[in-house]
């Protein structure tokens, strides 16, 4: 009987003899791994969620205060303001990169386009800057009285558009900076999944008379559902939790408008020294997180099984 | 699902010779065909690429003639005081020797930490091997950002404030690190372990010896994703490191940016150097970053 690790049935017949067999060299491999598991993930979550029922400042002792901050934080207007503002970026992010990396990779892989080679380049070379510089470069293109994009807005006839000081453009350019800058990633796995799709769908289609529209909606984009879902909720979850962006482009700015979970949680914490409030706020964005991944992979189970 | 194993044909470069193959009558109905995509492609690749071309053109321009009106796009007189002065006034030499070691350190160790468990999770079944697997999936739950405050505490508590280290070691567990080597050594055939078994190599000297040879263009894929991740860090290091002295790249050029008045020459000269870098390792290693299975990694 041979001891292959696909091999089901053995599995299920000898599985004793397998275990006792190799023990010391996997737990030797992931010995890393559990280690840093250990230290930097259970005992963080473990004296957050502790920490989140106290009063703790970061030093010193420490009381019991139950479920106190929870309930300052649904008291808080500044937290509440923090929320929507992520979600409302998050919403606005979200489909646009999801339709600019399905458009540009469908581009790419379409034969008829000449030099897309070289033109994958120029998609994936945002994706390399730093968040920080993505915010600096922005920040420089859409400056109210010297950017680039006012300057041509008044040459056309226009005039200055105030991208930094109203809350709402403000926030606006910082979506539109994000998509930019992350579409190479998104686009790498649509890439990936359309070139899976068989092209004998696709030549089916083409003697039945589809045009490309149909295809698209057709073929393309029901066979690559499970990598949409992906693309979807990973870009969710890197909106909900975006700081690096607007803290070089707008400093979350004007004034305090635009300042989202992440940085809620870095002032409350470590400005103000708030480590427990900080805490039950950390608690309310993985809930957060926890029920967009929940929705999202029963969406997908849904759609799979169809 | 591999798509890795797909071979890669829709390569078009301009180079390539279909263009000339295709005889007279056939010209006109090709080129017609491709006049649509390649416009959109390339009006696409302009949005993409104008913004980094007029922030590095713009670097590249005499600190007084930035605003200078009317804008011209390119500089009349090239100058790279603004790299110089960024690079002398703002400490920038310390930083990038303080992000290098980052960069380099956290690679080697995360590819090391990573193509250990992957092999590990991939090869043997063990019920608790299974069980560390969720665990890692729920690493993908709670991002760093998530537990910013504890997890400060409890580096704090080791001792790793106000240290390099205090960066690198929590960035060393990722799951999408582990899922790649996982999905990797899943192909490789279990026959040839067997082999070896029966040559009497001990467990651990098969995996050195033949397995961490043959995943090298997935270490390679990782290396440059954690380069990456690593160069482009902001809010951990902003939190661990106190001393100016310890600054990395990224804390730098927000400080520029935080200052009161902006001095834009400065910030765009240091900004266009601290891309320099991963845009290197990048055109260097292009293939593997674009052929890099990243679904294959995220989808289990």
């Amino acid at each position: 009987m041979t001891k292959r690790a696909s091999d089901a049935s053995d599995v299920s017949v000898s599985p004793p003899r397998r275990r006792s067999k190799y023990t010391l060299a996997p737990l030797v491999l992931i010995s890393g791994n559990v280690v840093l598991f250990a230290l930097f993930f259970v005992w963080p979550a473990v004296i957050g969620l502790v920490y989140s029922f106290t009063n703790y400042t970061g030093v010193g002792a420490f009381q019991f205060v139950g479920l106190d901050n929870y309930q300052k934080l649904l008291g808080d207007s500044t937290f509440y303001a923090a929320t929507t503002r992520t979600l409302l970026y998050t919403v606005l992010f979200v489909p646009l990169n999801f339709a600019l990396s399905l458009l540009i990779a469908n581009v790419l892989v379409s034969k008829n386009a000449k030099g897309a080679s070289v033109a994958r380049i120029f998609f994936f070379i945002p994706w390399l800057l730093s968040p920080i510089i993505v915010g600096v470069l922005w920040r420089w293109l859409f400056g109210e009285n010297f950017g680039l994009v006012n300057y041509f807005i008044e040459k056309v006839g226009g005039s200055a558009v105030p991208w930094q000081s109203n809350a709402d453009l403000s926030l606006l350019v910082v979506v539109v900076a994000a998509a930019w800058a992350w579409t190479g990633f998104s686009m790498l796995l649509f890439i990936a999944a359309i070139k899976n799709v068989p092209t004998s769908y696709y030549e089916a289609a083409a003697l039945d008379g589809a045009g490309p529209w149909r295809q698209f909606f057709s073929i393309t984009l029901p066979s690559i559902a499970p990598t949409s879902f992906i693309v979807i909720l990973l870009n969710t979850i890197h909106a909900m939790k975006e700081y690096a962006v607007f803290a070089s482009l707008n400093n979350g700015g004007p004034g305090t408008s635009n300042n989202l979970l992440v940085q809620y949680i870095y002032q409350t914490g470590f400005k103000s020294g708030q480590i427990g409030y900080a805490s039950a706020a950390s608690f309310v964005l993985m809930l957060i997180l926890m029920v967009v991944a929940i929705i999202q992979m029963m969406v997908n189970r849904r759609v799979e099984n169809r | 699902m591999t798509t890795t194993d797909m071979p890669r044909k829709v390569d078009a470069g301009p180079g390539r010779p279909v263009r000339k193959k295709r005889s007279s009558s056939s010209a006109t109905g090709g080129l017609r065909r491709a006049v649509a995509p390649t416009t959109l492609l390339w009006v696409l690749a302009a949005l993409y690429g104008v913004p980094v071309l007029w922030f590095v053109l713009s670097s590249l321009k005499p600190a007084g003639d930035l605003f200078s009106l009317p804008l011209t796009v390119f500089p009349e007189d090239p100058t790279v005081s603004g790299y110089k002065e960024a690079w002398a006034s703002a400490n920038f030499s310390e930083y990038f020797i303080n992000t290098t070691i980052v960069c380099v350190i956290a690679t080697i160790l995360t590819v090391g930490v990573s193509c250990c468990t992957g092999y590990a999770l991939a090869k043997y079944d063990n019920k608790w091997l299974k069980a560390f697997f969720l665990c890692i999936l729920a690493t993908t739950m709670l991002p760093a950002e998530v537990m910013l405050a504890p997890l400060f505490l409890v580096v704090r508590d080791l001792g790793f404030y106000n240290s390099l280290s205090g960066i690198i070691l929590p960035a060393l567990l990722t799951a999408t690190g582990c899922f790649m080597f996982r999905q990797f050594f899943l192909t490789v055939p279990d026959e040839l372990i067997e082999a070896a078994r029966i040559d009497g190599a001990k467990e651990l000297s098969i995996f050195l010896r033949i397995m961490v040879p043959l995943s090298r263009p997935i270490m390679l894929t990782l290396a440059i994703l954690s380069f990456q991740w690593r160069w482009n860090d902001y809010i951990w290091p902003l939190l661990m490191l106190n001393d100016p002295e310890k600054f990395t790249v990224q804390i730098g050029i927000q400080s520029l940016v935080g200052a009161q008045n902006i001095n834009w020459s400065v910030l765009l000269g240091g900004s266009v150097i601290s891309m320099v870098p991963l845009i290197v390792v990048f055109l260097v290693f292009q293939k593997y970053v674009m052929n890099a299975d990243i679904n294959a990694g995220l989808k289990d």
